[in-house]
C-alpha cells in the first residue's frame, strides 16, 4: 500500500505501476520514481542500521547526499553494490538489500548489546594500527560482519562497458537552472558544448519547484532550453551522467548510465559508459546540498532534510509523513511548510532559530496561519523507530545555550535545514582551496586552477534569478576563453523572486546537557561521527582537520561526508576556539559518487585486457600441445609433454636430448634492434661493458649494459652484420625498455653521434638448433656455406640459405652447447622450423620450451638478467669482470660507478652455485640463506637463492644463489630454512656446474 | 591526466602516449673518471626535487619517440612550456623564497 502517495501531482507515471522488493518483501511504486520516493510512499521508515551502533536509520536526502539509505541491488554476478536509494531508478522486479544491519535492519544486535559503540570509541582506527601488535586483523572480521559495507559480486561481470574519449569547448556539469543557461550561452555562441547530469532528467532544483520563469512554470523553461540544445548538432546531452572527477589539464571523467534503470543487466547493450572528456573550458554548475542541523537523536528515521520533504512531495507526489514540524535557520526552508500545507497536510509548527524572522517566505507561512517558533530550536527527536515528537526550547541571546524549559511537539516528520553547502568538490578535485565565506555560512569554490569557473548555487547564489544570470555569463565567458567569439549578449530570463533574510549559522544545537551527556548528536550518519567525538578528538590534542578526520573516521563513507563534513568542521572549530576559516576544510578527492570498476575498464577485459605476441611458429606448438609461458606479452613454448608426462618428466627428457643429440628452441621473441650509423661502433662501445669499435663483419660478441649506476641492466650478443651496421640481441623482457635507453643517450647526450636505431623482433623468426648434432641437421638443409668449425667458428654467424630460404645463421649459445641460431624473415618462420624438425628427425630433434632453456643455461652458469640479478648486481658481483674492459678510452656507461667505494665490499651478494646435501632436494628460489639456523631471531641474512632446478643431465640438483662475499667462501656450508620449518643444507660451489671449461660450445 | 605538447609532433597530446625521463639539463660528466666519488655520486642520485618550477624530460614513447624537455609547475601541475633538448628554458624559477611557500599538499 502506497500509504503516502498523494492523490495527485508529481512527475511520476501513475498508470504505470512498477513492482520491486525490498529486503525480501514486495511493494509497488509508480515509473519515475526512485527507489528511495517508492520506499517512502509505501512508509518505509527504518532502510538500513548504523555503522557503529547499529541504529535504525531512514531515507534522510534525495541524491548523491544521502548517507543511510545504502543499498545492493541484484544477486549473483549482477549484484551492484552500495547504490544510494535516492538516486537509483525504479524498475520492474528490481531486487534491491540494506547494506547495514545484521541480523537484518529490523533488528539489530549491534542496537541491543550497544557492544560496537564500546568497542569502536574515536580514535578507534588510528589506534588499532597505531598499536605495535597490528589488533585490526582481529577486529575486521567482526566490523565487517556487522557493519556490512556491501557485498562484491564473486563472479565475473556479465555486463558490457564502453569508454569514449571526447574533446569539447565547454562542458558544462549540472543541468540545473544555472546549468541550462551556461549551456545555451555557449551554444548561441558556436561552442562544442557537453552538458551532463547525475539526474535521469534535465532541470535539477527545477523538477521539484513551484518557482516560475518568464511567467511560465519553471519545467516549461526547461523543455525550451532542451529543445533548443537538443536541434542543435554541437551540444551533446548526458542525462544519468555523473561528473565524478576533474583531473589535471581539464580532463574529467563522466559515468553515464545508460541501461541501469532498465534493469539490473542488459545483455546486447552497453550498460555504462565512461567518457574522458578533454574541455577547453568548464562550467561547473553543481548545485548546493542543504545542511542538516545536529541536535540530540537528529538520526531518527523521520528527520529529513526540508528540501528533501519538498522534493519527494512535488516531484515524486509523496508525503514522508502527516504532521510536519520543520526546523530551520533560514528564509528558504519555509518553502517546505508552504508545500506541505498546500498539499493538505499539517504543519505542526515552524521552529526558526532566529530571533525575528521577517523575510517574505516567513510572512507567507504565516498568512497560511502557520505557528512560526522564533528563537527556538528543537534539540531533540524523540521516538524508537520513528521520530514521535520533537523537544523545543528557546535559545538565549548569541544563540549559545537554551534559555528555557523544552516543550514536546507531537510530529511524525521533523524537516531540518541549516542553510545549503555549495557542491564544491568538482573546484576541489583541481587544486582549488574552499573559501569560507561568513554571509552564506559556507564554503565557495576556490581560486581556479584550471579552466573552470563556478555558477548558481554551486558558487552560492542561491537565488533563481542569480543561479540563472550567473549561468548565462559562465557559458558566455567560457565560449569566449574557448576561442569562439559568436553571439554574447547576454539573455534575460525574468523570475519574480522576493529577497530573503539571511541565515543564521548553526552548526551544534544547544542542549540542555553537555555534548558528551546530552543524547547523541550526529554530525557524520554513514559513520555514526557524533559531536561529542569531534570534541573528544579536540580534547585528546587534535588540530589539523585532516588528522581529526582521521581519528573520527567522519567523512570516511562512501558518501564522503557530503552533508556531515561542514557541521563537523565548525565544531571543531569552536572547540579548538579557533574560527572555520583557520581551521580550514578537507579536500574533496575523485569519485564524487562511487564508480563501478567496470566503466574504468571498459573493453579492456579479458582477451582484451592485454595484447598477446605469437611467433611465426606459434601454431605448430600449439599441435605438438605445449604449455604456453607469458613472457611479457608474449607467449612462449614453456616444455611440449608427451602423452602421460608431468612437467617434471617432459623437462628431464628435453634437457637430455640437447646434451645427448639436438634439440630446438623457439628463439623469436628475443628483442632485436638494428643499429646503423657511421657512429654505430663507437655508440655500441659507449653503451656496452665491452669494446664493440673493433668488432668485424661476421663476428659476434656477447655483452652487458649497464645503468649509470653500475648495476646491469641488460644483456645479450650483438654481431656486425656489416660496415657501419649491427644487430643487438637483448632479452625477451627487456627489448623496449633497451630501445628507449639507446635513444635516450643517443638522443639526450650524444646527438652528435649519427646512429639509428629500428626495431626488428617482429621481423625474424629465429630456430636455435643445439646440441651435439646440431650441426648434422643444418648441413642436411643447408649447403651455400663450409659449416665446418674452421670456416665458421663459434661466435661467427654467417648469411646463408636454409631450406631455400635466405637466413642468418648465428654460432652463439645459451646451452653450452654447439647452437645454431638460424633467423628467417617471419612469414618464413614456420616453414622453415618445419624443415629443420623434418631434417633432425634422424637425430630424434627436440623441440624445447622456456623451462628447459632455463634449466641448461643454469647447468652453464649463464645468468638471466631480472632473475639472478636485480638492479643491484654489478658485473663483478656476478662473476663476470671478464666482459668488462678496463681498456677503452671512452668511460662506457657505469664504469664510473663500478669503482665507487661501496662496489668495492668484500661483503656484496655475489652470484654462487649450491649444492643440496640431499641431490634430489630441489630449493625454492627465493630461499633466504643463513650460516646458522640455530641463530636466535633476527637471523643474519646472507642471500638468497635466484636459481633452482632439477638438472637430469647432472643428476641432482642445481641452484643459483647470491650470498655475501660468496666468491671466496667455496665449500662452506649454509642453509636455507624453508616457511614450511625444513631447513635444507647446501654447499657453496661455483655457478658452473656443466662443462667447466665451455669445449662443448666451441666444437 | 597531462596535455603534453610535443614539439616535434606539433600537438598536444594526452600524457598515456609519452614516458617521463627524469630532470632536464644534467649533463654527463666528461670525464667521469677524474671525478670523486663525491662529485659522481652527485651527479648519480642529487636532484633538485622542485617544488614549484620544474625542468623536466619527457620522452614521446608511444608517437614520434623523441625526447624532450618540459617547464611544470610541480604544485599546480601546469605546463608551461615544451622545448627542445639542445634549448635552454624560457621560463625559469623565482630566485626567491617563494617557491618554498607553497601551501602544504593536503594527504587523503
Ligand atoms: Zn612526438
Amino acid at each position: 500500500m502506497q500509504t503516502n502517495r498523494v492523490a495527485s501531482g508529481g512527475r511520476i507515471n501513475r498508470g504505470n505501476a512498477v513492482n520491486f522488493t525490498f529486503n525480501g518483501k514486495a511493494y509497488q511504486g509508480f515509473a519515475g520514481d526512485t527507489l528511495a520516493a517508492a520506499l517512502l510512499a509505501n512508509g518505509v521508515d527504518i532502510v538500513g542500521r548504523s555503522f557503529k551502533y547499529g541504529r535504525p536509520r531512514g531515507i534522510v536526502g534525495h541524491g548523491a547526499e544521502e548517507p543511510n539509505a545504502i543499498v545492493q541491488l541484484g544477486s549473483g554476478a549482477q549484484t551492484v553494490p552500495n547504490l544510494r536509494a535516492t538516486q537509483v531508478e525504479l524498475y520492474e522486479g528490481l531486487e534491491a538489500h540494506s547494506v547495514g544491519g545484521w541480523p537484518s535492519v529490523d533488528f539489530d544486535v549491534r542496537e541491543v548489546l550497544g557492544f560496537m559503540g564500546k568497542m569502536m570509541p574515536p580514535g578507534f582506527y588510528y589506534k588499532t594500527f597505531m598499536r605495535p601488535q597490528n589488533l585490526w586483523h582481529f577486529y575486521e572480521r567482526w566490523i565487517r560482519k556487522a557493519a556490512g559495507l556491501g557485498k562484491a559480486p564473486l563472479e565475473s561481470d556479465p555486463d558490457c562497458y564502453d569508454k569514449l574519449n571526447q574533446n569539447c569547448d565547454v562542458l558544462v556539469v549540472g543541468a540545473g537552472p544555472a546549468g541550462l543557461a551556461a549551456a545555451s550561452a555557449a551554444a548561441r555562441a558556436g561552442a562544442r558544448v557537453i552538458i551532463a547530469d547525475e539526474q535521469q532528467e534535465f532541470g535539477g532544483s527545477l523538477l521539484a519547484s513551484q518557482q516560475q520563469i518568464d511567467g511560465q512554470p519553471a519545467m516549461s523553461w526547461v523543455d525550451e532550453r532542451l529543445a533548443e540544445l537538443g536541434n542543435n548538432d554541437n551540444v551533446m546531452l548526458l542525462p544519468r551522467s555523473t561528473v565524478f572527477g576533474y583531473y589535471d589539464h581539464n580532463f574529467l571523467g563522466i559515468l553515464e548510465r545508460r541501461t541501469d534503470h532498465l534493469g539490473i543487466s542488459s545483455p546486447g547493450q552497453v550498460r555504462q559508459r565512461m567518457h574522458r572528456v578533454r574541455a577547453k573550458q568548464v562550467v561547473l554548475a553543481t548545485g548546493a546540498i542543504e545542511r542538516p542541523l545536529v541536535f540530540a537523536n537528529n538520526d531518527l528515521p523521520g528527520v529529513m532534510m526540508a528540501s528533501s520533504v519538498s522534493t519527494y512531495l512535488n516531484r515524486y507526489g509523496v508525503a514522508a509523513g502527516n504532521n510536519l514540524v520543520l526546523f530551520t535557520t533560514n528564509d528558504n526552508a519555509y518553502q517546505t511548510a508552504i508545500d506541505w500545507h498546500k498539499a493538505g497536510r499539517k504543519v505542526v509548527k515552524i521552529v526558526d532559530s532566529r530571533p525575528e524572522p521577517t523575510g517574505a517566505l516567513v510572512n507567507t507561512a504565516r498568512e497560511f496561519g502557520i505557528d512560526v517558533m522564533a528563537g527556538h530550536v528543537v534539540v531533540e527527536a524523540k521516538g524508537r523507530r520513528r521520530v514521535k515528537g520533537a523537544m523545543v526550547a528557546p535559545l538565549n541571546d548569541n544563540a549559545s545555550a537554551v534559555a528555557g524549559a523544552a516543550i514536546r511537539l507531537d510530529c511524525d516528520l521533523l524537516a531540518c535545514s541549516g542553510g545549503w553547502s555549495p557542491a564544491i568538490h568538482l573546484s576541489s578535485h583541481t587544486g582549488a582551496k574552499p573559501q569560507w565565506n561568513d554571509e552564506l555560512v559556507g564554503f565557495v569554490p576556490g581560486e581556479s586552477k584550471q579552466q573552470e569557473r563556478s555558477a548558481g548555487s554551486a558558487k552560492g547564489a542561491y537565488s533563481l534569478a542569480g543561479c540563472l544570470q550567473q549561468g548565462d555569463e559562465a557559458g558566455r565567458e567560457a565560449a569566449r576563453k574557448a576561442g569562439l567569439d559568436g553571439e554574447s549578449t547576454a539573455a534575460s530570463y525574468q523570475v519574480d523572486e522576493q529577497p530573503q533574510q539571511p541565515q543564521q549559522a548553526m552548526f551544534l544545537v544547544p542542549h540542555a546537557k553537555s555534548t558528551s551527556r546530552a543524547p547523541v548528536q550526529f554530525v557524520d550518519f554513514q559513520l555514526d561521527v557524533t559531536a561529542a567525538a569531534i570534541e573528544l578528538a579536540a580534547r585528546e590534542g587534535y588540530e589539523s582537520v585532516e588528522h581529526v578526520k582521521r581519528y573520527t573516521a567522519m567523512g570516511f563513507g562512501t558518501d564522503q561526508g557530503k552533508l556531515g563534513n561542514i557541521n563537523g568542521m565548525a565544531i571543531l572549530a569552536r572547540a579548538l576556539g579557533r574560527g572555520i576559516p583557520e581551521t580550514g576544510t578537507t579536500i574533496f578527492r575523485p569519485s564524487y559518487t562511487p564508480t563501478t570498476f567496470g566503466a574504468i575498464a571498459g573493453r579492456d577485459v579479458a582477451d582484451l585486457f592485454d595484447p598477446e605476441r605469437y611467433t611465426a611458429m606459434q601454431r605448430w606448438h600449439q599441435q605438438q600441445g605445449a604449455e604456453f609461458e607469458n613472457v611479457g606479452q608474449w607467449k612462449r613454448p614453456w616444455y611440449y609433454p608427451k602423452p602421460g608426462e608431468t612437467m617434471h618428466d617432459a623437462v628431464n627428457r628435453e634437457c637430455l636430448a640437447v646434451r645427448n643429440s639436438v634439440g630446438m628452441l623457439d628463439a623469436s621473441t628475443l628483442g632485436k634492434i638494428d643499429i646503423q650509423g657511421p657512429d654505430a661502433g663507437e655508440f655500441l662501445n659507449r653503451m656496452y661493458t665491452n669494446a664493440y669499435a673493433k668488432l668485424a663483419p661476421g663476428k659476434c660478441r656477447y655483452g652487458l649494459m649497464l645503468k649509470e649506476d653500475g648495476m646491469i641492466f641488460d644483456d645479450g650478443v650483438t654481431a656486425c652484420l656489416g660496415p657501419n651496421h649491427y644487430l643487438m640481441f637483448t632479452t625477451t623482457g627487456g627489448a623496449a625498455a633497451v630501445l628507449a635507453w639507446l635513444e635516450l643517450w643517443q638522443q639526450t647526450e650524444w646527438p652528435e653521434l649519427q646512429v639509428y636505431f629500428t626495431s626488428v623482433t617482429d621481423h625474424w623468426a629465429t630456430a636455435t638448433v643445439t646440441g651435439p648434432n646440431a650441426r648434422k641437421v643444418i648441413e642436411k638443409v643447408c649447403d651455400d656455406i663450409d659449416l665446418s668449425n674452421e670456416a665458421f667458428p663459434f661466435m661467427d654467424w654467417r648469411d646463408a640459405t636454409v631450406a631455400g630460404v635466405s637466413a642468418r645463421i648465428f654460432r652463439i649459445s645459451f646451452t653450452g652447447e654447439l647452437s645454431l641460431e638460424v633467423n628467417v624473415p617471419a612469414h618464413h618462420g614456420r616453414y622453415v622450423w618445419e624443415k629443420l624438425v623434418e631434417a633432425g628427425e634422424e637425430f630424434g630433434i627436440t623441440p624445447y620450451g622456456t623451462e628447459t632453456m632455463h634449466v641448461l643455461r643454469a647447468e652453464k652458469g649463464f645468468i638471466i638478467v631480472g632473475q639472478d640479478t636485480d638492479g643491484s648486481m654489478t658485473p663483478a658481483d656476478m662473476g663476470m669482470n671478464w666482459v668488462v674492459s678496463q681498456k677503452k678510452e671512452f668511460s662506457f656507461i657505469g664504469k664510473r660507478s663500478l669503482s665507487r667505494s661501496d662496489m668495492l665490499r668484500e661483503d656484496r651478494k655475489q652470484l654462487v652455485g649450491l649444492k643440496t646435501r640431499d641431490p634430489q632436494d630441489v630449493l625454492p628460489e627465493g630461499a633466504q640463506i643463513v650460516n646458522q639456523p640455530e641463530h636466535a631471531p633476527p637471523v643474519p641474512m646472507q642471500g638468497h637463492v635466484t636459481s633452482s632446478y632439477y638438472s637430469a643431465n647432472l643428476g641432482h640438483s642445481i641452484a643459483l644463489a647470491v650470498v655475501k662475499g660468496g666468491h671466496k667462501r667455496m665449500g662452506e656450508t649454509v642453509y636455507c630454512p624453508l616457511a614450511d620449518g625444513r631447513v635444507i643444507e647446501a654447499e657453496i660451489v661455483s655457478s658452473i656446474f656443466y662443462d667447466p671449461k665451455g669445449e662443448r660450445q666451441n666444437v | 591526466m597531462l596535455h603534453i605538447y610535443c614539439p616535434f609532433c606539433r600537438e598536444e597530446r594526452d600524457e598515456e602516449e609519452f614516458s617521463y625521463a627524469g630532470e632536464a639539463h644534467i649533463q654527463r660528466p666528461l670525464d667521469p673518471e677524474s671525478l670523486s666519488d663525491e662529485e659522481w655520486g652527485d651527479y648519480l642520485f642529487f636532484r633538485t626535487n622542485a617544488k614549484g618550477i620544474h625542468h623536466e624530460m619527457w620522452y614521446h614513447i608511444a608517437g614520434c619517440r623523441r625526447y624532450f624537455n618540459v617547464t611544470r609547475d610541480t604544485l599546480s601541475y601546469q605546463i608551461l612550456e615544451s622545448y627542445l633538448i639542445s634549448q635552454q628554458p624560457g621560463v625559469r624559477a623565482k630566485q626567491t623564497a617563494s617557491a618554498e611557500q607553497g601551501e602544504q599538499p593536503n594527504a587523503n
